[in-house]
């Protein structure tokens, strides 16, 4: 198992530093082929892995593989915790990496045209991409797979770099690298958290292993530490809270979410899998993973709760404003991540990753669509521009409508189960917060279907709004871009009404997710359904189909069938308007106030500390003295052996007077 | 002395060394009687007869603890550990140097030969059970040294250092023996083991110990190029050929620990309040020095030779706690630091060719338009040495500190960091070089044979590996004492 | 009679002038080679001193292999110094100043 796990990890590892350091030798070919296939094997064995997990061959793993260092009895060790759940997030990193992976060579086909000529950074920049993810799959498999605190967070770094250079990897645009630096930023600020989280497990309860940390957190459960003054605290809950400002960071809660949409100044596929599929549901597994200590504090998930109920709702209300095909996208994939985060904020952590298992990969499909229109667009991405390209691209159409039909949750399609799942979780939930995020969470069904079928209305249907020239190049995207999207259409039909009852209301994760008795409102609804045909049958009596299908029905009204209307509309609710085109002013928010502060401290502290006392007075004033004194001591080295040799006998002499004659 | 039965030694535990010294001559014979005119059955003899040596002390020598040759000899794990690191060392420089000595005229049989019994010294050193053994050991080392220094018979610089190193070892050599023979006043035996046992009830004749004590810290000292008694070290590492210089800096250094934990740290244990503050002195003023005076070289090999000092006072720190965690640290410093400087010294190689040193720290600028792959490795080599977290020169750094804190020295690992900070100035400026600054014309290429630069490329990943994944390397250093 | 004590002054004399030959002279490289010498008889004498008061044989041996080491010692000293005087024309030890700083 310890061997087989191995492999699964350094395959891509293997794959990228072999693209990365020698990728001017093996050319553009050797590059995709060898991480392509390096991050097969990868997938293939992670199913392997899986199934026999689901038979019963295998038993989850829990061992270290690497003692990395002992430090004040603290073992810092790398090694792996495989369990269903971490399977199932093995399968799914690796399979959408694989899509990914192979999608890309046709993306990245006309690379040379993204480079302005002679530029250094441009060379060998189609095996750097392919580098970048698989090194991406490597650092999420280590995330996933981690068995302890330290590992977990090397890899929730690891993967933030990846996803950093490759939101700049079209280096020479400035949007690029604004982009880049505010996602790193935006991320430090949830990192500051993530590793005050850690710093309080290792206090309180005493290691970095997780199973360790979770039998010490479950025998103390109301182990407390005092922060300010007297005011007790549970630990768990200053623990879950700092861990889950980590989460909203990568996972794009508010008011961290402000890098995601940004992020779309990368290329397509890493929005696809970096920006939709795994790395921002790391988040998501984390609360999942560390479930043993969320259960512990009711305060800790209704913070939980409370963010993602807001980040579903107010983050799709702003995607029905955006005129970029890939905003949209990214402002649906904040939406959903909001959902992911609510089943968390109600101990429904199955239906959580479960649904960030089905929206892995219909948002990935979503994406890789997106990316297939833009190619067709020539990398134009104003919808504004676009319409009617139903009868030039097919296969695209019809994949992305699947995509769309899964993410609204029309019945039967995988994001149904999923969301479904977690709406009626929320439903039967008594937590403080819970009635807020019910409204939030059906309000969001409409918004959904909204601006999905918009997007897929203003894109496909319709009168063509683009160029001559552009209309006279539109065909289909080749066989690497759509086998990828059919591929990925498969899984978002199906996998839902396979795979919904034991996952979601089952006992499918076993001891891999722990969720205390009174706390189980999935038991609750898996009471009322007894098979997934139920649980459909159901849905055409309830009230999120209505919704969705009037936020479809609205949606047809407005961009089909009067498309005057919408700028009626804004201009008759121009205020409205105005906060959704402005995102809340966050961005505004972030960049005047937050930073604002910061650069005028900075400034504070640079005019007068740093250049006054420490570059003026410490650094060039010892700088100086060093130089003297090195200048004086080198002059002592004269060259002369006799010298040399006084030298010697001059420290014998003082040796010997202080220890021999002086310890007397 | 009684008339004992003559008893036949156990010569299978000293099999590494009677290796090593047959091959030597083999090696000789064998350069005799080939017309190879780039001595290639000698050198890949010598590489045979180092990496055989290697399997031979893994095998016979790593976990045993015995002693042969009527306690002359010790077999046992460290010992085993440093003779390993010595081979390696040694592998490395002769596979570095054959380009440059050819280029020069001075590939020889005898630079093997000479290399090897120098080799030999080192690893009769690390093994010595006795005063007669550890002074032949250090004595057969050093003489091989001196010639080799001086290898370059038309070279004027070098036979400069060679006098430079000769007189002022030998000075060196005359002082240990001295202290060895008060030693030997006070205890009445060679025999370190007893003579660890007779220290430890040592009264009355306290004052001749601690008056032989200086004198063999001054020793020991000298073969560290510890300050005061580093005088010898940049003329050497100056004027002797870059291989040499290699050995010297890498190799003895090795065998210097191995001299200094037989001789005091294991032998005078009982006596470590007399020699800790002799080592702290030494150690204060090394990291004192190295670091002021190397900030205002220009020549590659001086700069290495000064900043050398700077970690000789970190190994020696290693030493002060006197616990087994401390002797490990020492060890494990001293292995990855040597690895590290013979990577370094291997891109001067590199870079070397026919009447051009490559030795001024401006060589190097613009390395990384020329190639890549050095720069790089430069670059892990330099953060290394400047121990940035992450690297392996941060762990070596970081277990001292820790040994040296709890041995309750806070000051010492203060001055230490503030150091480190120091040396980051003169060690970065070289990447800075490599990776923003442009050649002065062409610069000079990469050179060398396919071989040597897979072997140097390996080195220097190897040196990045090893700062991911130190925890084997600690495990076995660890193990060597225990 | 002759007491240890003063086997023991007279080898450390002869090593103080050993020391001192080899930082006072300033001109000719062999007195360097006889002043090494020096120090090793100094050792000599103290190890042989120590030997017969303690009744020990073991430091005399000691003796025969650092008068052996000493001769080979000798003989690569001159050597190096052939190879200095071949190259400068002098074995001025005043002169060796080329490298330095």
């Amino acid at each position: 198992m310890e061997n087989l796990l191995l492999i699964i990890v350094l395959a891509p590892l293997a794959g990228a530093i072999i693209a990365g350091f020698f990728g001017g030798t093996i050319g553009r070919a050797g590059a995709h082929w060898v991480t392509s296939l390096s991050v097969a094997l990868s997938c293939l064995l992670s199913f392997h892995v899986l199934l026999g997990l689901i038979s019963g061959d295998r038993q989850p793993f829990d061992g270290t593989v690497y003692n990395w260092m002992v430090a004040g009895g603290i073992q810092f060790q790398v090694g792996f915790l495989v369990d269903r759940l971490t399977a199932m997030m093995m399968v799914v990193v690796t399979f959408v990496s694989l899509m990914v992976h192979i999608y890309t060579i046709g993306y990245m086909a006309d690379e040379e045209h993204n480079w302005p000529k002679d530029s250094l950074a441009g060379v060998n920049a189609y095996q750097r991409f392919f580098s970048y993810i698989a090194l991406f799959t490597f650092a999420m498999l280590m995330l996933v797979m981690s068995n302890n605190f330290l590992q977990l967070f090397f890899a929730w770094e690891a993967v933030g770099l990846v996803s950093y250079l490759l939101i700049g990897f079209w280096m020479n645009r400035p949007t690029a690298v604004f982009a880049n630096l505010k996602a790193f930023l935006v991320n430090r600020v949830g990192d500051f958290g993530f590793l005050l989280g850690i710093g309080v497990v290792l206090l309180f309860y005493g290691s970095l292993n997780y199973s360790e940390v979770f039998a010490t957190a479950a025998a103390n459960p109301d182990l407390t530490m005092s922060i300010f003054g007297g005011a007790e605290w549970q630990v768990a809950t200053v623990a879950g809270i700092l861990l889950f400002i980590g989460a909203m960071g990568k996972s794009a809660q508010v008011p961290l979410h402000v890098w995601l949409p940004d992020s779309m100044e990368g290329p397509t596929p890493i929005s696809a899998l970096i920006h939709a599929a795994t790395m921002v549901t790391a988040g998501i597994f984390m609360v999942a993973r560390m479930s043993p200590i969320y259960e512990l504090s009711a305060v800790a998930l209704s913070f939980i709760l409370v963010i993602g109920a807001i980040t579903a709702l107010f983050m799709g209300l702003v995607g029905l404003v955006q005129n970029d095909i890939k905003r949209v996208v990214a402002y649906s994939t904040l939406s959903q991540l909001g959902y992911m985060v609510v089943a968390l904020g109600v101990s429904a952590y199955a239906a959580g990753v479960y649904h960030l298992m089905t929206h892995a990969f219909f948002k990935a499909l979503l994406f890789l669509g997106a990316g297939s229109v833009i190619i067709a667009m020539h990398h134009k991405q104003d919808m504004r521009e676009m319409g009617g390209l139903k009868k030039y691209m097919p296969v695209t159409y019809w994949t992305m409508l699947i995509g769309t039909l899964a993410l609204i949750g029309f019945p039967a399609f995988s994001g149904y189960f999923s969301k479904d799942g977690i709406i009626l979780a929320v439903a039967e939930s008594q937590r403080a917060g819970a009635t807020f995020a019910y409204l939030c969470v059906l309000a969001g069904v409409f918004v959904t279907a909204l601006y999905s079928f918009r997007l897929l209305f203003l894109v496909f249907h319709g009168e063509g709004r683009m160029d001559r020239h552009t209309r006279e190049h539109l065909h289909e995207s080749p066989l690497v871009v759509t086998i990828p999207l059919i591929l990925l259409a498969i899984p978002s039909v199906l996998i839902g009404l396979v795979t919904v009852m034991p996952m979601v209301l089952g006992d499918w994760f076993g001891d891999a997710i722990f969720v205390s008795q009174a706390n189980d409102v999935l038991a609750a609804v898996a009471a009322k359904y007894d098979s997934a045909w139920g649980l459909v049958a159901h849905g055409f009596v309830s009230l999120p189909l209505y919704l969705a299908a009037a936020g479809f029905l609205t949606a047809w009204y407005l961009y089909v069938i009067r498309p005057d209307l919408p700028d009626q509309l804004r201009q008759r609710f121009a205020l409205a308007y105005t906060i959704l085109e402005k995102k809340y002013w966050f961005d505004e928010l972030h960049l005047n106030v937050f930073a604002g502060i910061g650069r005028a401290l900075g400034r504070f502290f640079w005019k007068v500390t740093d250049v006054g006392l420490i570059d003026g007075l410490l650094v060039n004033g010892t700088a100086r003295t060093i130089g003297r004194v090195a200048a004086g001591l080198r002059r002592v080295q004269t060259g002369f052996l006799f010298h040399y040799a006084f030298v010697m006998i001059i420290g014998l002499l003082v040796m010997l007077t202080w220890f021999v004659f002086g310890a007397r | 002395m009684t008339n004992e039965a003559f008893e036949t030694p156990n010569l299978l535990l000293a099999l590494p060394e009677i290796w090593l010294l047959a091959m030597a001559c083999v090696v000789l014979v064998v350069d005799l009687f080939s017309n190879d005119r780039d001595h290639g059955p000698a050198f890949w003899l010598t590489q045979v007869t180092l990496l055989g040596g290697i399997i031979i002390t893994v095998s016979t020598q790593w976990g045993v603890d015995a002693t042969t040759f009527s306690g002359t000899y010790v077999a046992d794990s460290l010992g085993a550990l440093l003779k390993i690191g010595i081979l390696v060392l040694a592998f490395l420089g002769f596979a570095y140097s054959r380009d440059y000595m050819r280029d020069r005229g001075i590939l020889k049989g005898e630079y093997y030969m000479l290399g090897l019994f120098a080799v030999l010294g080192m690893m009769v050193t690390v093994s010595a059970g006795n005063l007669l053994s550890l002074y032949l050991g250090v004595e057969l080392m050093s003489l091989s040294l001196y010639a080799l220094v001086a290898i370059d018979r038309d070279s004027s610089r070098a036979s400069e250092a060679a006098m430079k190193y000769f007189v002022l070892g030998a000075l060196a050599s005359g002082m240990l023996l001295y202290g060895m023979s008060m030693l030997y006043g006070v205890t009445g035996t060679l025999d370190l083991g007893e003579i660890t046992a007779a220290a430890a009830e040592l009264d009355d004749r306290r004052f001749l110990f601690l008056f032989g004590l200086v004198f063999m810290m001054v020793g020991v000292a000298f073969k560290f190029g510890a300050v005061p008694f580093h005088m010898w070290v940049p003329d050497v590492y100056h004027g002797a050929p870059t291989p040499v210089t290699l050995m010297i800096a890498t190799a003895s250094k090795v065998a210097a620990v191995g001299l200094f934990l037989r001789l005091i740290g294991e032998g005078l244990l009982p006596l470590l309040e007399s020699w800790q503050h002799m080592v702290v002195l030494l150690a204060v003023l090394s990291l004192l020095i190295g670091n002021t005076v190397a900030l205002v070289q220009t020549n590659i090999k001086r700069m290495l030779a000064y900043s050398t000092f700077n970690h000789v006072g970190f190994i020696l720190m290693g030493f002060v706690a006197g616990t087994p965690e401390g002797y490990a640290a020492s060890v494990f410093y001293a292995l990855t630091y040597a690895f590290t400087v013979a990577a370094t010294f291997g891109v001067v190689l590199l870079l070397a060719r026919k009447g051009f040193e490559a030795d001024h720290i401006t060589d190097l600028k613009g390395l990384n338009d020329r190639s890549p792959l050095f720069a790089f490795v430069v670059l892990i080599l330099m953060i290394s040495l400047t121990g940035i977290p992450g690297t392996v020169g941060f762990y070596a750094k970081w277990m001292v500190l820790k040994s040296v804190v709890e041995a309750g020295f806070v000051w010492l690992a203060v001055l230490a960091v503030i150091g480190a900070v120091v040396g980051a100035f003169y060690y970065l400026r070289l990447v800075r070089y490599c990776y923003f600054d442009k050649a002065e014309g062409e610069g000079p290429q990469p050179t060398g044979s396919g071989g040597f630069q897979a072997v140097l490329a390996a080195n220097g990943l190897l040196v990045l590996v090893a700062g991911i994944f130190p925890g084997t390397l600690v495990a076995v250093c660890l193990a060597a004492f225990l | 009679m002759i007491e240890l004590s003063d086997y023991l002054v007279l080898g450390a004399i002869l090593f103080a002038l050993g020391m001192a030959g080899i930082f006072l002279n300033r001109k000719n490289a062999i007195v360097l080679l006889m002043s090494i010498e020096l120090i090793l008889l100094a050792v000599n004498f103290n190890f042989i001193g120590f030997s017969t008061f303690m009744g020990d044989l073991a430091g005399q041996v000691f003796v025969f292999f650092i008068l052996t080491v000493a001769a080979a010692e000798s003989a690569i000293g001159l050597a190096i110094m052939v190879t200095l005087f071949r190259n400068r024309g002098t074995i001025n030890v005043g002169d060796l100043d080329s490298m330095k700083g």
